[in-house]
């Protein structure tokens, strides 16, 4: 639609500067559009109702301060003016707005059961664990998704309340604990939509980002055989031995290695860390030096998280890196 | 009963019975209700500078992306203390403030139906007010969010005692509302006027009458909710804990159906000093009274049916949230109806363009868009966009400030010159309404935009590749205005207590009782129980709508100086049935607030003596303060003879 384009046109000075946008307005795919569009029309209706409603008043200010007739001889019955004004019409525009809102319900609840692809959206303070049933795929704070197929998110907590949003997508979805809550998103065209959580978690909520990834089905194919391997062996000399740095260290109480002894659930699984674009759920990129600075000193990037300082010194650091750098 | 009009000089045994004397042990056992009115003006505007500060410095924190002015720690104390403060402890109570002042002004009564449990309100409200700040100075103060959602708040998320503060602060402050609200039904159910029969209440009544009700029904979801999770955390229960057996969305749901009431609590007092100040300075009636009336009432029944809709992400079946979103779409119209009245109130009088009525038109234009934006959010595919978003907290600010800060600085322009006797500066009132109203629109109408553009609520920093920064920054200058507007308006107070203006006994020409009384009152009210028979006794000569009743007698009536008393009525009509004996001043209520403060505190601690000493004291206060007199005593001997 044409004006939808002029709107975003509109809206852009907003969004000047950034990478990836996060806009609800400027949404992909048969999730987000529909209520993109709904968003739309609410904004012109509530547009419509400020600027009437403020004309009134102004109006009514201004006819009242020409009037000559004293107060006590205007009639003072004017019941059925505010019925029409105050029941009667806002009805109508309220019935009008109800019934928009559940005609895209309706369409954002049907089931996409057919050929969907289910992902595990799991919560955790402050990050995001991400699994592809049956696929033996764990990743973290990344969904690689394939374009023009629906996906559905199955969303569960370990521990908090949080809530998925990846607003370009479509609405969010809370993760509350003791319960898996179901949302479908679809991209129709590939590119990093960012995501973030939504409801208050504790210290960090303000870092707990997440991307989503979309590909076209080739290149997601690939990236799912990719990272349902094992972690590749280190070559070099280094690697090797940042490995065993790595699992002598106390990472492995929290963290995953696929093909290592370190079977720790705690944290994010690693087994293909160096493949994604952020690190601490988009707190910092994903660089060595970001990456090194992270492992010895968590807390002073995302104060409160549950990753404590690992004690190393300057080549085991190095060493650790050389290994965790070539998980890909 | 005597029917006679009163000279001055026989209002001499009035005055020694009911003036409360000027010293230590008067002012902590005072149970005038415009003392205590004024004291809970004063502290919810303490409560409104200590929630305002918080802002501050989150406005502060937010105006840059990456800044690190606050720790995230420090900065989720603050936000959730901003909500705790600026609901319970200012947009409530001052409310209160006015209700306990103008209550027995505008019904021609000498006291609230139970004065002393109006002095035991107030100082439990300002006890668990310092109690919940007191977490400040030990470093732990509530960090959960004001909603203190579960699983986060328990124990095993959250140690230390801030949620403890929350939970038995929030209990304790429960109480005061509690006994206030029965207070305000009562009085208004036994003391009215003689002839001033329920379709001739002032309308901001209605508005305090639902709010009360409404508080009866809400907060013991609230109370409920703080004694399960208090359990949870402190006794090792389970009534959150889904791996346990219990609920998570439990607690939603009760906080909720405490939650969304409370909103309307909020702001429905507010309309009603609207509907009162509107038609003052339209110079005519309030049209279509009774549609408004009952307006309110509505707006307060519906308000229980629609606390899903704060739950819309949270994965409830879609039938059941239709019918949420419904009924958030049909509690528009009560609000329709009201802002139709006043709009057709100003359209056929005759308006004067002084100060309050300037906040009133500054409302309407709020409430229109914190309306609409509140119908937005009522559907679902755009909720689960916007929910947890900027965009409900411009809402919730356009609510929130809209409807209650701007018509209760405008109700303080209008009714400071009868509590004062003095009136205010409209030249620094007109500067105060433009620099808060420029100041609130600059500081919140930019997040709706942020909240569109992906901006969720309660984060401390954001990203610099977000694109949030200029209008973040744009708000945060918009704070600045916005504090100007009401650092004038605080100075506008002070100017006009040392050298403002006499205000006489109307200044404004307005319609109500209160109005009949010298300026500030005398501590007896009205020196003879009025007659009422219209809705406008003061207007009866312009309107003329008490029909063809005689007029309102406002000279003549019982005088009943023979003890403190005032008259009992029926509940409809208002027939006079009863002289009623008013208890007087009593340290009581102060010493059971404190020792209900000395229970809690040991329950936070938490101590067993401490505990038990307060519950003991509590007991000890209460038989204490239902003691029969001497002369109570003996009339019921006289009685019994």
């Amino acid at each position: 639609m044409r004006w939808r384009g002029w709107m975003l046109a509109a809206t852009a000075p907003w969004a000047a500067g950034c990478t990836t946008t996060m806009s609800t307005l400027d949404a992909h795919g048969s999730a987000g559009r529909p209520v993109a569009d709904l968003a739309w029309l609410l904004i012109a209706m509530a547009g419509a109702v400020v600027v009437a409603s403020t004309v009134a008043m102004l109006v009514a200010l201004f006819r009242a301060r020409r009037t000559d007739e004293a107060p006590e001889r205007i009639p003072v019955d004017r019941t059925r003016w505010v019925v029409v004004w105050g029941v009667v019409i806002p009805a109508i525009i309220l019935a009008g707005t109800f019934l928009w809102g559940t005609h895209t319900l309706a369409a954002l609840s049907a089931s996409r059961t057919a050929n969907a692809l289910t992902v595990e959206v799991i919560g955790h303070r402050w990050w995001w664990e991400i699994r592809y049933p049956g696929t033996g795929v764990v990743t973290a704070n990344e969904i690689h998704i394939p374009t023009g197929r629906h996906v559905r998110l199955l969303v569960r907590s370990a521990d908090v309340i949080h809530s998925v949003w990846v607003p370009q997508l479509g609405g969010k979805i809370d993760v509350v604990p003791g319960t898996v809550n179901r949302r479908w998103v679809e991209a129709d065209q590939p590119g990093v939509y960012r995501g973030t959580c939504a409801e208050y978690c504790g210290a960090q909520h303000a870092h707990m980002g997440l991307l989503v990834v979309a590909e076209a089905p080739a290149t997601f194919a690939a990236w799912v055989r990719q990272e349902s391997r094992p972690a590749p062996a280190p070559r070099d000399s280094a690697a090797v031995h940042g490995e065993r740095v790595f699992l002598a260290s106390p990472c492995v109480t929290c963290h995953t290695i696929r093909g290592t002894p370190a079977r720790g659930a705690v944290g994010p699984d690693l087994t293909h860390l160096a493949s994604r674009r952020t690190l601490a759920a988009g707190a910092i990129p994903n660089t060595k030096g970001a990456l090194g600075a992270w492992v010895v000193n968590a807390q002073g990037i995302k104060p409160g998280s549950l990753m404590p300082a690992v004690p190393l010194t300057g080549a085991e650091l190095q060493a650790m890196l050389a290994y965790l750098e070539q998980l890909r | 009963m005597t029917t006679e009009t009163v000279r001055l000089q026989d209002v001499g045994q009035l005055e020694r019975t009911w003036e409360t004397p000027r010293t230590i042990r008067g002012w902590l056992s005072t149970v005038d209700h415009k003392r205590i009115g004024v004291r809970y003006l004063v502290t919810a505007f303490v409560f409104l500078l200590l929630g305002g500060i918080e802002a501050g410095a989150i406005r502060a924190q937010l105006a840059r992306p990456e800044l690190h002015l606050l720790s995230a720690q420090l900065y989720n104390e603050l936000f959730t203390m901003h909500g705790v403060t600026m609901l319970f402890l200012y947009a409530a109570p001052v409310l209160s403030g006015f209700s306990n002042y103008f209550w027995p002004l505008l019904i021609g009564a000498r006291d609230m139906a139970f004065p002393r449990l109006n002095a035991f309100s107030y100082w439990v409200f300002v006890l668990a007010g310092i109690f919940l700040y007191t977490s400040f100075l030990v470093g732990q103060a509530p960090n959960g969010g004001w909603f203190a959602y579960t699983p986060l708040t328990e124990a095993a998320y959250t140690p230390g005692l801030n949620l403890d503060y929350y939970t038995l602060g929030l209990l304790f402050l429960g109480i005061s509302t509690t006994v206030g609200a029965i207070n305000f039904i009562v009085t208004l159910i036994t003391l009215r006027a003689p002839g001033l029969s329920i379709n001739r209440l002032p309308i901001f009544m209605w508005g305090t009458l639902t709010t009360s009700v409404s508080v009866l029904f809400a907060m013991p979801a609230l109370s409920a909710a703080c004694v399960m999770l208090f359990l949870d955390r402190r006794a090792g229960m389970h009534f959150f804990d889904p791996a346990a057996g219990g609920s998570t969305l439990l607690w939603q749901h009760l906080f909720w159906i405490f939650g969304h009431p409370w909103v309307y609590v909020v702001v429905l007092p507010a309309m009603g000093l609207v509907s009162t100040i509107i038609p003052v300075f339209s110079r005519r009636p309030l049209v279509a009274y009774p549609l408004v009336a009952l307006s309110t009432v509505a707006t307060g029944i519906l308000g229980f049916g629609v606390w899903a809709h704060h739950m819309f992400a949270a994965g409830l079946p879609d039938i059941s949230m239709s019918f949420f979103s419904a009924a958030s779409m049909v509690i528009a119209i009560p609000s329709g109806v009201a802002f139709a009245a006043w709009i057709a109130t100003i359209w056929t009088g005759r308006p004067t363009m002084r100060v309050p009525f300037l906040f009133m038109l500054g409302f309407l234009v709020l409430f229109v868009v914190g309306g609409v934006s509140g119908v937005m959010v009522g559907v679902i595919p755009f909720d689960w966009q916007v929910t947890d978003s900027y965009f409900v907290v411009a809402h919730l600010h356009y609510v929130l400030l809209g409807i209650n800060l701007f018509p209760v600085v405008g109700a303080c322009y209008y009714w400071l010159p009868k509590i004062t006797g003095r009136m205010l500066s409209e030249r620094l009132g007109r500067w105060a309404f433009w620099l808060m109203f420029i100041g609130m629109n600059v500081t919140f109408f930019p997040m709706h935009i942020l909240g569109l553009l992906g901006m969720p609520r309660r984060i401390y920093t954001y990203p610099l590749g977000a694109g949030w920064g200029t209008l973040n920054l744009t708000e945060s200058a918009g704070t600045v205005v916005l504090v100007t507007g009401i650092v004038v308006f605080l100075v506008s107070v002070g100017v006009s207590l040392r050298r403002g203006a006499p205000a006489g006994a109307n200044p404004w020409g307005a319609s109500t009782l209160e109005w009949s009384l010298p300026s500030p009152p005398p501590a007896y009210n009205f020196a003879v129980i009025p007659t009422v028979r219209s809705r406008h006794p003061l207007w009866e000569d312009r309107v003329g709508d008490s029909g063809t009743h005689a007029p309102s007698e406002l000279e003549r009536g019982a005088v009943l100086d023979e003890g403190r008393e005032t008259v009992g009525t029926t509940m409809l009509d208002a027939e006079p049935v009863a002289v009623l004996r008013m208890p007087g001043d009593s340290l009581w209520p102060l010493l059971t607030a404190l020792a209900i403060a000395l229970l809690f505190c040991g329950l936070l601690v938490p101590s067993v003596p401490i505990s038990v000493a307060g519950a003991t004291a509590i007991i000890a206060c209460v038989i204490a303060w239902l003691w029969p007199e001497r002369a109570e005593l003996r009339a019921g001997a006289e009685n019994s003879r």
